[in-house]
C-alpha cells in the first residue's frame, strides 16, 4: 500500500499544487499498485505516509504551515525516511530559515541545510531545468533566493527561468525532492513522477503511455526553442 | 480631448496629460463601481439594465482607468456603472468617489499577474476603510471571507447573504490565518472574525432586500447569476431605484457580450460559456445538466488569460465523469492531461473539423481568449 498525503492544502495550495498528489496516486494505481491518497487539512493530525507533498502559499499561510508542521510528527517521520515532494513555499520551509513579511529570517523546519532570503525581484514565468539527462519544465512564481548548504545537491541546473538563484533549481537531499516549479509540476513531467515513485517503491516501473507524454513533449519543445 | 476621445487609446493619452482626469469626468455623476473575480461584466450589465435610465458604462474588458475615461467621455449620462479590474479598484475609488462599491467575490485568478489574493483583499480594505475617507456605501458578499475582510472597515456596508460555492481561497482566516470553520449557513474563526450581520439582502425563497420580497426571473442561467442580480438590485436600491421594477428590467438581459448565447458552428449548436478561473469553472460545472452529454472545453494561456494554466488542477473536473469532454485551444494537452488524471473521458481535438456533429446543444466552456476566438468563428443562432 502506497500512502500519498498532501499536507495543509488549505494553506499551501496556491497554484494547483494538489495536482502532484493526484498524479503520483494515479500513475501508481495504473501500474496495479494499491494507493491511499489523502489531504491533511488544518486541525488534522499527520497520518503515516510513504510520500508527503507540500505546495506553495502566501507569507502568512506559509508561516502558519511551518509552525504547525514543526509541532506535529512530520519532522520525525521525514527523518525516519518518509519521502517529501515540495514546491515553492514548501521548498523554503523545509530549510533553516526563510523570509516572510516582517521577518527576513523566519525559522524553518531545519530538515535541509538551506536558507532562503528575499530575491531582488519576483520571478514569474516558465522555467526549464536540466535534471540528469532529462529536462524538467514548469512555471515559477516566487520572490525567494535560496542558497544550498555545502552538503545539499540541487535538483538540477537552470536552463531557463530563475529557480533558487538563476543557476540551479531546488534540491535533492536523500528522501526530499524540491523545486520552484510550482503547481502540477509532476503532471507536466511524468518522468519525474515515475522517478519519485521508483525511489519510494525501490523498484523499476513499467512504462505508462498517456496524454501526459504528449504534453511533456510539447512543453519541452516550446521551452527549449 | 478631441480626436480619439471615447476610446481606450484616447483615455490612455488623456490620463497621461491629466492624471486626475477620471475624477474630473466622474464629478457630479451617481457612480456605482463593481469589482470581484467573477461576474463583473454580467453584474454591470444587470445594473445597467435595471437602472431604467440612460446609463454610462464601460465596454467589456476595458475595466482599467483608460476604459473608464473612454466611457465617461462618450456619454454625459448622470447614472454611471463601472466594472473595475480588481487591482485597479483602490485607484478608481480614490478618484471617482463612487456612491456605491459592489464587491462580488475574490479568489485566485491570473496569479502570474496579480500574485496573491490575500494581498488584494488587504489593498481593498485599505481603500474602503473609514479612515481612508471613503463615504459611499459598500455592497458586499457576506459569504466570501476575503470580501468581508475587505469591506468590514467601511463606514457604511450592506451585507448580502448570497450562496458562494468557492471557498478554497478562504480556508484560512484573512485576519489571523487560522482555520475558518464553516457550518451550514455560517462561518467563523476563533479570533472573532465571522460572517457579519445584520444581513440586508438574502436569497431564501427568492430575493429579499430590507425585508421586501423582490420577484426575480432571469433569462440568463446559473445560480451564480441570481447572486449577481441580488447584489445589483441592492446597489440600485441605494441610488433610489425600486428593486421590484429593476428586477423586471433585468429579465430582458439574455446574454452579456456573447456569454450564455447559442451559436452555430459547422453544423454544431453551441452554448458559449465563459469561465476564466477555478471558481468560475466551479460555478459553471455545477450548472451543467447531469445528462452525460458531450462537453467542449477550450483553454488558452495567452497574456490575457494568465500564462500559467496550473489552475486547471484547482478545478473540480472530476464532476465531468460520465460525460465525454472534447479538448480545444492552445493548451488542450494540459486540459486533457488534467482530465485523464481526474478519470474523465476525453478527446484531444487537433482538427476541429473532424468532431462528429451531434443533434443536441453542446455546452462550450472557454477561458478568456479562447472564448473570444469562438465568438469570432461562430454565428448567432
Amino acid at each position: 500500500m502506497l500512502r500519498v498525503a498532501t499536507l495543509l492544502p488549505d494553506l499551501l495550495g496556491t497554484y494547483g499544487d494538489g495536482g502532484n498528489g493526484l498524479v503520483l496516486a494515479s500513475r501508481a494505481r495504473r501500474r496495479g499498485i494499491e494507493v491511499a491518497q489523502c489531504d491533511v487539512e488544518l486541525g488534522q493530525s499527520i497520518p503515516d505516509a510513504s510520500i508527503y507533498l507540500l505546495g506553495g502559499g502566501e507569507d502568512g499561510p506559509q508561516r502558519l504551515a511551518c509552525d504547525l508542521l514543526a509541532r506535529g510528527s512530520f519532522v520525525e517521520r521525514v527523518r525516519d525516511g518518509a519521502t517529501v515532494v515540495a514546491v515553492c513555499a514548501g521548498l523554503q520551509l523545509l530549510g533553516n530559515s526563510f523570509a516572510v513579511e516582517g521577518d527576513d529570517r523566519y525559522q524553518g523546519l531545519g530538515l535541509v541545510d538551506i536558507e532562503t532570503t528575499r530575491g531582488d525581484e519576483r520571478s514569474v514565468g516558465e522555467i526549464c531545468v536540466r535534471v540528469g539527462d532529462q529536462l524538467l519544465v514548469g512555471f515559477e512564481n516566487h520572490g525567494g533566493h535560496t542558497s544550498l548548504g555545502a552538503g545539499v545537491a540541487p535538483l538540477g541546473q537552470v536552463v531557463r527561468g530563475r529557480g533558487n538563484d538563476g543557476v540551479v533549481d531546488g534540491y535533492r537531499d536523500g528522501n526530499i525532492w524540491a523545486t520552484y516549479a510550482h503547481g502540477p509540476v509532476l503532471a507536466l513531467n511524468p518522468w519525474l513522477a515515475d522517478q519519485i515513485l521508483e525511489s519510494v517503491l525501490g523498484r523499476e516501473l513499467a512504462p505508462l503511455d498517456g496524454v501526459a507524454d504528449r504534453l511533456y513533449e510539447e512543453r519541452r519543445a516550446s521551452l527549449s526553442r | 480631448m478631441n480626436r480619439g476621445s471615447g476610446t481606450v487609446a484616447g483615455g490612455r493619452v488623456g490620463l497621461r496629460i491629466s492624471p486626475n482626469l477620471l475624477g474630473n469626468l466622474a464629478r457630479g455623476r451617481t457612480v456605482i463601481v463593481l469589482s470581484g473575480t467573477n461576474g463583473k461584466t454580467t453584474t454591470t450589465a444587470l445594473v445597467s439594465a435595471g437602472w431604467g435610465t440612460e446609463v454610462t458604462t464601460n465596454d467589456t474588458g476595458a475595466n482599467m482607468p483608460a476604459g473608464h475615461v473612454a466611457a465617461l467621455v462618450r456619454s454625459r449620462g448622470h447614472a454611471t456603472v463601472l466594472e473595475v479590474d480588481e487591482a485597479w479598484l483602490p485607484e478608481v475609488v480614490r478618484q471617482v468617489e463612487p456612491a456605491v462599491v459592489v464587491l462580488l467575490n475574490l479568489s485566485r485568478d491570473q496569479l502570474d499577474r496579480a500574485n496573491e489574493v490575500r494581498q488584494m483583499a488587504a489593498r481593498w480594505r485599505r481603500c474602503l476603510d473609514k479612515d481612508a475617507g471613503f463615504r459611499g456605501t459598500v455592497i458586499a458578499n457576506a459569504n466570501d471571507p476575503l470580501v468581508v475582510f475587505a469591506a468590514e472597515g467601511a463606514s457604511h456596508v450592506l451585507w448580502c447573504d448570497v450562496p458562494t460555492q468557492w471557498i478554497a481561497d478562504a480556508r484560512s482566516c484573512p485576519r489571523c490565518t487560522l482555520a475558518l470553520e464553516y457550518r451550514s449557513e455560517t462561518w467563523s474563526c476563533s479570533c472573532g472574525f465571522a460572517k457579519p450581520s445584520p444581513i440586508t439582502t438574502g436569497l431564501g425563497d427568492g430575493v429579499v432586500i430590507d425585508g421586501v420580497a423582490v420577484p426575480l426571473v432571469l433569462s440568463i442561467p446559473g445560480a451564480f447569476n441570481v447572486a449577481n442580480a441580488a447584489l445589483a438590485l441592492t446597489a440600485l436600491k441605494v441610488v433610489g431605484v425600486d428593486p421590484i421594477v429593476a428586477a423586471q428590467r433585468m429579465h430582458e438581459v439574455r446574454s452579456v457580450a456573447g456569454r450564455f448565447t447559442l451559436r452555430r458552428w459547422r453544423g454544431h449548436t453551441l452554448r458559449l460559456l465563459l469561465a476564466k478561473n477555478p471558481s468560475g469553472f466551479d460555478a459553471l460545472l455545477a450548472a451543467l445538466a447531469d445528462d452525460g452529454g458531450d462537453v467542449w472545453i477550450a483553454i488558452n494561456a495567452r497574456v490575457a488569460d494568465g500564462r500559467d494554466p496550473s489552475w486547471l488542477y484547482d478545478v473540480p473536473f472530476e464532476r465531468l465523469r460520465g460525460h465525454r469532454v472534447w479538448c480545444f485551444g492552445d493548451r488542450r494537452l494540459d486540459l486533457a492531461t488534467r482530465l485523464d488524471y481526474g478519470g474523465v473521458d476525453f478527446e484531444v481535438v487537433d482538427d476541429p473539423g473532424a468532431v462528429p456533429v451531434a443533434k443536441a446543444t453542446v455546452p462550450l466552456l472557454a477561458n478568456y481568449t479562447a472564448f473570444s476566438d469562438w465568438l469570432k468563428v461562430s454565428a448567432p443562432c
